[in-house]
């Protein structure tokens, strides 16, 4: 943002978010929201994903912290009196703005992913994948059977609807310049470097474990904000909301878009919201007809990952961000030297 | 005691079905290095493919379950051919995310041509009768799930030991490019691999869908997510750590059901993957699992 561009950029994109508030009907805004809301996920994946080069698949699991905290947070004492009665004291007359609240639900989403992260980012990359999917259904666990604080099965409906889209995108600005100056960092460096080779990354002095751990967790904050965003987007939360699906798609965006790039990232959170919004439609128009398609959006997505690792295993951007495609190509792209020798058998 | 006595049987049928499809992971593993997040689903497949089977070809339930293990083994020596054989050769991730692919893919095709609503499967009366016997309720589908859980193991560890293909999948677990440079074909061993492992988890479904009488376009997910708690708990890679793990994880997961207070039963997934946690926290390896060590 140091050139007067990036600066009429933000204006001009500040002046369109305040126009679409105002002239865009409720479901264009609502899906200009949600492309928000998916940015900041891809974008907070991509760390991990793309990155550090784990694999995390704890999204859903880290949006569901962040959705329930932010909405016991924010809920108006008096319904939380009539909806949840068993609620501890303090947390009962707790009414807190927006802002606090999303930290808050950022913060407990990144505590959660410190504590998985301490068994498992010391062990092979894949351990972590499944860890963070049996996160998933801890947190789905608990959020069915702890009655008292998240109403179980019936989850939590009339949330205040906080989620403008001034602050979604608001908020998406700060997630991706976070994330893109932590990935420039030498911490960012580290990264890559961790992710290209583990053991040399080791002998330099790179400290492995703390890397990915850094970005993890960071990657956990941003979900838990996304999660709490998506919560008083749509007011309503169930432990049913925060399933695999959801964990899928966001890696379907940072896959597709292109893993190792922010700009991918974006790209594909833009892209993985906008397409299977256009897909529903198509399942729902069926439906008249008696033979609805449900799944069909999902089919497409998974059959368009398969297709990416095979045909173009870096993504439609392949590492590379926007500015260097304004500037000059990147020295070394991620995933250049796959398929190497080196690595052939494995 | 007869109490404890009727938990131990539920273990005993729990951890069967998971230590069938622990070593089918297991299997995979010990060779590509890679987490099957599709495996659960062949789970589906084969519970699936024993309704079609049950209700409307009218088989005896044997041949049903045999025709689960065939589809659901061919079918994944085709997932191999078509999605994992491109990909030899780039990065383990690559796999992982392809795994995913393929469980959502499975998991919406059902749901978009059979429908999310779960279907009973019935099997017939005189295996899924419920009796009293020394003061014991089981069903002769517990006696069958247990037996013939034994039965495969019994014939998988033969096999292993004894079959050339076999002997090349334990010489390809332990390091693949040796054995490539051996004269073997590891793209065949690889296939066997998969057909092996989709076959066994494709039988685990059917018991686990005719023991709790319903399957559903998800029902293999969470315990093919649990199967791998069980290999963890043997050593992945490992076939014998795959079987004791699964029978490990049965008797935790029932004990801990049967014996922690009521209101914590609801928990008893959490439990298991919070066991995952501890695991890797103080024995990464399991029990029979080597120490990976770092190669350059």
């Amino acid at each position: 943002m140091r050139s007067l561009y990036g600066w009429l950029a933000l204006g001009a994109g500040a002046a369109l978010v305040v126009l679409a508030e105002y002239r865009l009907n409720d479901y264009y805004q609502r899906v200009l929201a949600v492309v928000a809301i998916n940015v900041i996920l891809a974008v907070s994946l991509s760390l991990t994903n793309g990155f550090s080069g784990d694999v995390s698949l704890g999204h859903a699991a880290f949006m569901a912290i962040g959705a329930y905290a932010s909405a016991l947070l924010t809920m108006p004492a008096s319904m939380k009196l009539l909806a949840l009665p068993d609620l501890p004291a303090w947390l009962a007359r707790l009414e807190l703005p927006f802002a606090l609240a999303l930290l808050a639900a950022g913060v407990l989403a990144a505590l959660a992913a410190f504590v998985v992260g301490i068994p498992v980012l010391r062990l092979r990359g894949h351990y972590l994948s499944v860890a963070t999917l049996g996160l998933m259904v801890i947190v789905q666990v608990v959020a069915l059977n702890w009655q008292t604080v998240t109403r179980g099965a019936r989850g939590l409906n009339g949330l205040p609807p906080l989620t403008t889209l001034l602050w979604a995108y608001g908020w998406m600005l700060v997630s991706v310049i976070v994330i893109w100056r932590l990935v420039r960092s030498p911490f960012g460096r580290a990264m890559l470097a961790v992710r290209e080779d583990e053991l040399a990354a080791a002998c330099r002095g790179v400290r492995v474990v703390r890397t990915r751990m850094l970005a993890f967790v960071t990657g956990a904050f941003f979900a838990g904000t996304a999660g709490a965003l998506w919560a008083h987007l749509i007011t309503a939360i169930a432990p049913a909301s925060f399933s695999f699906f959801i964990t899928f798609n966001v890696v379907a965006m940072v896959v597709i878009g292109g893993a190792g790039s922010i700009t991918g990232a974006i790209l594909g959170g833009v892209l993985m919201t906008l397409l299977p919004e256009w897909l529903r439609g198509i399942e729902t128009s069926l439906a008249g007809s008696g033979r609805p398609l449900y799944g069909l959006s999902q089919i497409v997505i998974a059959l368009l990952m398969l297709l990416v690792m095979i045909f173009r295993p870096q993504g439609l951007l392949g590492g590379r961000e926007l500015t260097d495609l304004l500037r000059r190509p990147p020295p070394v792209r991620p995933g250049e030297n796959e398929g190497a020798v080196g690595r052939a058998p494995r | 005691m007869t109490y404890l006595l009727q938990q131990t049987v539920n273990a005993l049928n729990l951890g069967s079905i998971y230590a069938l499809v622990a070593i089918g992971l297991t299997i995979v593993y010990g060779i590509l290095r890679l987490i099957n997040f599709a495996h659960g689903d062949m789970m589906t497949v084969g519970a699936y493919v024993a309704l079609a089977a049950l209700s409307a070809l009218v088989l005896p339930v044997w041949s049903a379950m045999l025709l689960a293990m065939i589809v659901a083994g061919a079918i994944g020596i085709v997932i191999e051919r078509l999605a994992y054989r491109p990909l030899r050769g780039s990065r383990e991730v690559a796999m992982l995310i392809t795994s995913l692919a393929i469980s959502s893919l499975i998991q919406n095709s059902a749901t978009m041509t059979l429908t999310a609503q779960p279907r009973p499967l019935r099997l017939p009366a005189e295996l899924a009768r419920r009796f009293e016997w020394a003061g014991l309720t089981i069903a002769p589908i517990d006696g069958l799930i247990l037996l013939l859980s034994i039965l495969l193991m019994v014939l998988l560890s033969l096999f292993v030991k004894y079959t050339t293909i076999g002997i090349a999948m334990r010489a390809c677990s332990e390091r693949v490019w040796t054995t490539h440079l051996m004269g073997v074909h590891v793209n065949r061993v690889i296939a066997v691999a998969f057909g092996v492992s989709a076959a066994l988890a494709g039988i685990a479904g059917v018991l686990w869908s005719g023991k709790f009488g319903l399957v559903d376009p998800f029902t293999g997910f969470v315990p093919g997510l649990k199967a791998f708690v069980a290999a963890v708990i043997g050593g992945v890679g490992s076939i014998p750590g795959a079987m004791v793990g699964g029978y490990l994880l049965g008797f935790a997961e029932v004990f801990f059901v049967a014996f922690a207070p009521p209101a914590l039963s609801g928990y008893r997934d959490a439990f298991v993957f919070v066991l995952l946690l501890a695991i890797l926290l103080v024995r990464p390896a399991g029990l029979f699992g080597l120490e990976e060590g770092r190669r350059a």
